[in-house]
C-alpha cells in the first residue's frame, strides 16, 4: 500500500539521487541566496555606471584581460576536474577522487594568487577609495575571492571526511554538496568577468 | 477528532524507546542544547515578546512626548535614536522573528515531521537572532543608539553627517541578524517541501504553510539587497569606500534602492505568515473548510512575486522618471488584487460556515477590519499624486501601522490565543481574552486613526515636536491616549499568557476541534511529536478522517524524506541530537561583529575562524562510515 511496502517488494531498485536530499536543497537554496547577493552587487555597478559620465572613470584605465583569463581558464577547469574526479569516486576509485580534488584546491589557490598579483598591480594606479568605480570593482571581485576561499575550506572539509571514513557509502551527499558549492561559485566569477572585465571593453 | 487520534494509539514499546531516543534536556546547560523545534519556536517568541515590550516602551515616550505641542521631555537627539530603534526593534526583532518562531514550532507539527529539516543550524539561528538583538540594543548603553531611522537613508547615515558609532551599530547589528533571517528560511524551505507526511502532496498543504514558504523565499532573496546596502555602508564608513558619495562618482540613490528592493519584499515577510494564521483559524471558528483554498494559496504567493516588484513606491518623492512612477505605481495598485482575493475568501469561508465568536476569531476579525483601512491608505498613496502630498508625514505612519500593527499583531495576538493550547497545553482564559481583544481594538483605533487626520493636516513624521496648532494638538492627544489604552490591552494578554499555564482548563490534544495535524499531537506535544508517523490523503485531515498511521520510525532519531511536490516517501532522514557547537558559533559570531565595531580587525579573524571551525564541527560526524537508514 504505501511506498515502504513496494520498496521491500523490489519492483524496482531505489536510485539515489542528490536532489532527494534536505543538504542538496539547502545548499541550492544558499547558492541562489549568494546569487542575489552578486546580482546587487553588479546592479550597484550598472547603476552607478550609468549616473556617471565615464565608466571607469576619466583617467582610470579599462581592467586589462591577461590574469583575468589565465584565472577564468584555472577556475573553469578546476571544475572539471571535480566533475571527473567525482565521476571516478561513484566507480569506487576514491584514490583518484581525492588526487582530483587536492587538484581542484590547487587550481583554486591559484587563481587565489593571481587575484593577488592582480591587486598588487592595480593598486599601484588605482586605491579602492579613489572612486566608486575602484570602491565596486574590488568590494565585488574581493567578496568573490572569499567566496572562492570558503569552497576551499568546504572541499578542504569534505576531503578530511573522506579520508577518514566519514562519507555515507550510499548516499555521498557530502561530497554532492561541496561541489554544487564550488559549480556556483565557479559561475559567479563568469558573470563578474564578463561584467567588469569584458563589458568596458563594448565602449 | 477522537477517531483519527485513536487507530493512532501505538504499542508500549514503541513509546518506550522513542521517550529514549528523545530524551528532555537534564539541566541547564543542556536546556541551552537543545535542538528541539517546540522548544526554539517558543523562545523565539518569548525573545521577539520581550524585544516588542523594549519597542513598546520606546513609542510610550514618544507618544509622551508628543502629547502636547513643544513638550520638552526629549531632546531632538533622544527622539531620533527612539523613533529609529522603535522602527529597527519592531520591523527587525519583533515582528518578523515572532512569525517565524510560530514557523518553527507549528511547521513540523503541521506537516507531520519530527523535526525541522536542519535542528542544530535552527538553534544557531535562534542565538544568533537573541545575540544580534542585544548587540543592536547595547549601543543605548553608551547613549549611541541608531538616529537615521529604520531605513538608514544616506548621506545622513554617512560618517560626515554621522560620525558617532550609532550606525555601526545599525549596519553591523543587521547584517549579523541576516545570518539568521536567511538560515531560518531556508531551514523553513527544505523542511516544508522535503519533510511533509507522505500523501501531503502540496495541493493538501495547510494554507499557513504556504505563507511560511513565501515569507521564506522572499527572505533568501530580499535580504541579501539590505546585506549589499550595509556592507557598501560599512565599507564607506570604516575604510573611506565610496558608494553613496556623490562627490566621488557614488549615488546616496544607490542606498535607498538597495534597501527598497530589501525593504518592500520585507512587508510583505512580515505581514503574509499573518494572513496564513486568519486561514488557519477562520476555518476552525467557521467550522468548515476554507472557502478558496486553492485561490489564497496562489495569492499569497502572488503577493510575495509581486512584493519584489513595488519597491520604487517609497522614492516617489525623489524625482523619479515619470515613466517609472507610473509602472510602480501600477504594480503597487495591482497587489492589492490578490490581498483582496484573501479577504474575500475569509469572509466567504465565515458567510458560509457556522461563525463562533472564541478570542482567536475576534483578533482575526479586527485583523480583516484594521488591515482594510491600511490597504486603503496603501492604495491611496500608491498614487503618484497623493503619495506626493502625505510622504514623510503621519498619514504613512497611519498606514504602516495599521498593516503591520492593526494586521499582523492582531494575527499574531489569535494565534497565541489559538495555537497556546497547543503549546502549553492549558486554554487561555476566554474572559481576559475577549477584555483584552476589546481594549487593544479601541486602542488601537482611538491612537492611530487620529494619525490620518494630523497627516493630511501636514505634520511630518520622525520631528520631535510641533508647533501649537489647531487640529494637530487635540489629534496627537488622542493618538497618545489610545496608544496607552492599547498597551493596557497587551498587558491584559500577557496577564492571561502568565496566569494561565497554572489556572488554565486542561486543552487536550484538540480543543478546538480543528483539522489540520498539529492537533494530532498532544498538548504540549512530546519531545518526539508523533510515536506514528501520520499518513494523510486529503485537506483538512483530521475533519475528513484522511490520516493513517504510519511506521513508528523508531530505530533511531528519523523522520520520513518525501518528494517536493506529491510529498512520495523516499527515505528516513536521521536527526542530530542536543549540541552545544551551535551555541558556540553564535557567540563567536558575536565576538567577530564586536570586533568590527571597535575595530580589531586580528580579533574579527580569529573569531570568524573560531565560527568556521564551531561549524564544522557541529556538522562532523562522530561514527565513522554512517550505514544506509533502512525505511
Amino acid at each position: 500500500m504505501t511506498a515502504v511496502e513496494l520498496r521491500s517488494d523490489h519492483l524496482l531498485p531505489p536510485v539515489w539521487k542528490p536532489s532527494q536530499e534536505v543538504g542538496w536543497w539547502a545548499m541550492a537554496l544558499v547558492c541562489m541566496s549568494e546569487a542575489a547577493l552578486f546580482a546587487y552587487f553588479l546592479a550597484g555597478y550598472f547603476y552607478l555606471g550609468a549616473a556617471n559620465p565615464a565608466w571607469p572613470p576619466a583617467g582610470t584605465e579599462k581592467p586589462k584581460l591577461e590574469i583575468p583569463l589565465i584565472m577564468t581558464a584555472l577556475l573553469v577547469s578546476s571544475s572539471i576536474v571535480l566533475i571527473v574526479a567525482e565521476k571516478q569516486r561513484e566507480h569506487g576509485k576514491r584514490a583518484i577522487y581525492r588526487a582530483g580534488s587536492a587538484l581542484t584546491m590547487l587550481l583554486g589557490i591559484g587563481f587565489l594568487a593571481l587575484q593577488a598579483t592582480e591587486y598588487r598591480e592595480k593598486l599601484r594606479s588605482m586605491g579602492p577609495t579613489e572612486h566608486a568605480y575602484a570602491s565596486l570593482f574590488y568590494t565585488i571581485t574581493g567578496v568573490h575571492g572569499a567566496h572562492v576561499a570558503f569552497g576551499l575550506l568546504l572541499l578542504l572539509y569534505t576531503l578530511l571526511r573522506d579520508a577518514t571514513g566519514r562519507v555515507d557509502p550510499e548516499r555521498p551527499i557530502v561530497v554532492k554538496v561541496s561541489s554544487l558549492y564550488w559549480h556556483f561559485v565557479d559561475a559567479v566569477w563568469l558573470v563578474i568577468l564578463v561584467s567588469l572585465y569584458l563589458s568596458p571593453r563594448l565602449t | 477528532m477522537g477517531l483519527a487520534t485513536e487507530h493512532l494509539e501505538t504499542a508500549p514499546a514503541t513509546t518506550e524507546r522513542l521517550t529514549r531516543l528523545w530524551p528532555p534536556p537534564r539541566s541547564i546547560l543542556a536546556w541551552l542544547a537543545t535542538v528541539d523545534h517546540k522548544k526554539l519556536g517558543t523562545r523565539y517568541i518569548v525573545t521577539a515578546f520581550v524585544f516588542f515590550a523594549l519597542g513598546g516602551v520606546e513609542a510610550a515616550v514618544m507618544r509622551a512626548q508628543l502629547a502636547r505641542p513643544e513638550a520638552q521631555l526629549l531632546s531632538p537627539e533622544a527622539y531620533n535614536q527612539l523613533f529609529t530603534m522603535h522602527g529597527v526593534t519592531m520591523m527587525f526583532l519583533f515582528v518578523q522573528p515572532v512569525l517565524s518562531g510560530f514557523s518553527f514550532y507549528l511547521t513540523p507539527l503541521m506537516i507531520g515531521a519530527r523535526e525541522l529539516a536542519f535542528p542544530r543550524l535552527n538553534s544557531f539561528s535562534y542565538y544568533v537572532f537573541l545575540l544580534a538583538g542585544i548587540f543592536i540594543y547595547t549601543s543605548f548603553l553608551i547613549g549611541a543608539a541608531p538616529n537615521a531611522g529604520w531605513f538608514n537613508y544616506t548621506p545622513l547615515s554617512s560618517s560626515l553627517y554621522n560620525s558617532g558609532p550609532n550606525i555601526d551599530f545599525y549596519a553591523l547589528g543587521l547584517l549579523f541578524l541576516g545570518i539568521s533571517t536567511t538560515a531560518g528560511a531556508i531551514n523553513a524551505i527544505v523542511s516544508i517541501l522535503k519533510l511533509r507526511a507522505p500523501g501531503m502532496s502540496v495541493d493538501r498543504m495547510p494554507l499557513f504553510l504556504w505563507s511560511s514558504l513565501t515569507m521564506s523565499v522572499s527572505v533568501v532573496f530580499a535580504i541579501p539587497a539590505l546585506s549589499a546596502a550595509l556592507l557598501f555602508l560599512e565599507l564607506e564608513r570604516h575604510w573611506g569606500f565610496v558608494f553613496f558619495d556623490s562627490r566621488f562618482g557614488g549615488n546616496p540613490m544607490l542606498w535607498q534602492q538597495l534597501f527598497w528592493v530589501f525593504g518592500h519584499p520585507w512587508v510583505y515577510i512580515v505581514f503574509l505568515p499573518a494572513t496564513g494564521m486568519l486561514s488557519m483559524v477562520i476555518p476552525t471558528f467557521s467550522r468548515r473548510p476554507m472557502v478558496g483554498h486553492t485561490f489564497i494559496a496562489l495569492a499569497t504567493v502572488v503577493t510575495g512575486f509581486v512584493g519584489f516588484g513595488v519597491w520604487l513606491h517609497h522614492m516617489f518623492a525623489d524625482g523619479l522618471p515619470q515613466l517609472s512612477m507610473s509602472f510602480f505605481g501600477a504594480a503597487s495598485i495591482t497587489i492589492s488584487i490578490p490581498s483582496a482575493v484573501q479577504i474575500f475568501a475569509w469572509l466567504a469561508t465565515m458567510y458560509y460556515g457556522r461563525v463562533i465568536f472564541a478570542t482567536p476569531m475576534l483578533f482575526a476579525l479586527g485583523f480583516i477590519v484594521q488591515f482594510v483601512i491600511g490597504g486603503i491608505s496603501g492604495v491611496m498613496t500608491a498614487a503618484v499624486p497623493f503619495d506626493w502630498q502625505a510622504t514623510d508625514t503621519y498619514f504613512v505612519v497611519a498606514h504602516i501601522h495599521y498593516v503591520l500593527a492593526g494586521g499582523t499583531l492582531f494575527g499574531v495576538f489569535a494565534g497565541i490565543y489559538y495555537w497556546y493550547p497547543k503549546m502549553f497545553g492549558r486554554m487561555l482564559d476566554e474572559r481576559l481574552g475577549k477584555l483584552s481583544f476589546w481594549v487593544m481594538f479601541v486602542g488601537f483605533n482611538v491612537g492611530f486613526f487620529p494619525m490620518h487626520v494630523s497627516g493630511l493636516l501636514g505634520m511630518p513624521r520622525r520631528v520631535y515636536t510641533y508647533a501649537p496648532s489647531p487640529g494637530v494638538d487635540a489629534a496627537n492627544l488622542i493618538s497618545t491616549i489610545g496608544a496607552y489604552v492599547f498597551a493596557i490591552g497587551v498587558l491584559v494578554t500577557l496577564w492571561n499568557v502568565v496566569r494561565s499555564r497554572a489556572t488554565g482548563a486542561v486543552a487536550g490534544p484538540n480543543p478546538w476541534g480543528a483539522g489540520t495535524l498539529e492537533w494530532l499531537a498532544q498538548s504540549p506535544p512530546e519531545n518526539y511529536n508523533f510515536a506514528s508517523m501520520p499518513v494523510v490523503s486529503g485537506r483538512d485531515p483530521l475533519w475528513t478522517n484522511a490520516v493513517s498511521p504510519g511506521p513508528a520510525y523508531d530505530a533511531d532519531r528519523l523522520t520520513p524524506r518525501t518528494s517536493a511536490l506529491d510529498a512520495d516517501i523516499e527515505a528516513a532522514v536521521e536527526l542530530p541530537d542536543d549540541n552545544y557547537w551551535p551555541v558556540a558559533a553564535a557567540v563567536t559570531l558575536l565576538v567577530a561583529f564586536g570586533a568590527l565595531l571597535t575595530r580589531w580587525y586580528w580579533l574579527f579573524g580569529l573569531a570568524l575562524a573560531a565560527t568556521l571551525l564551531g561549524s564544522a564541527r557541529w556538522m562532523w560526524p562522530l561514527q565513522t562510515e554512517v550505514a544506509e537508514t533502512e525505511v
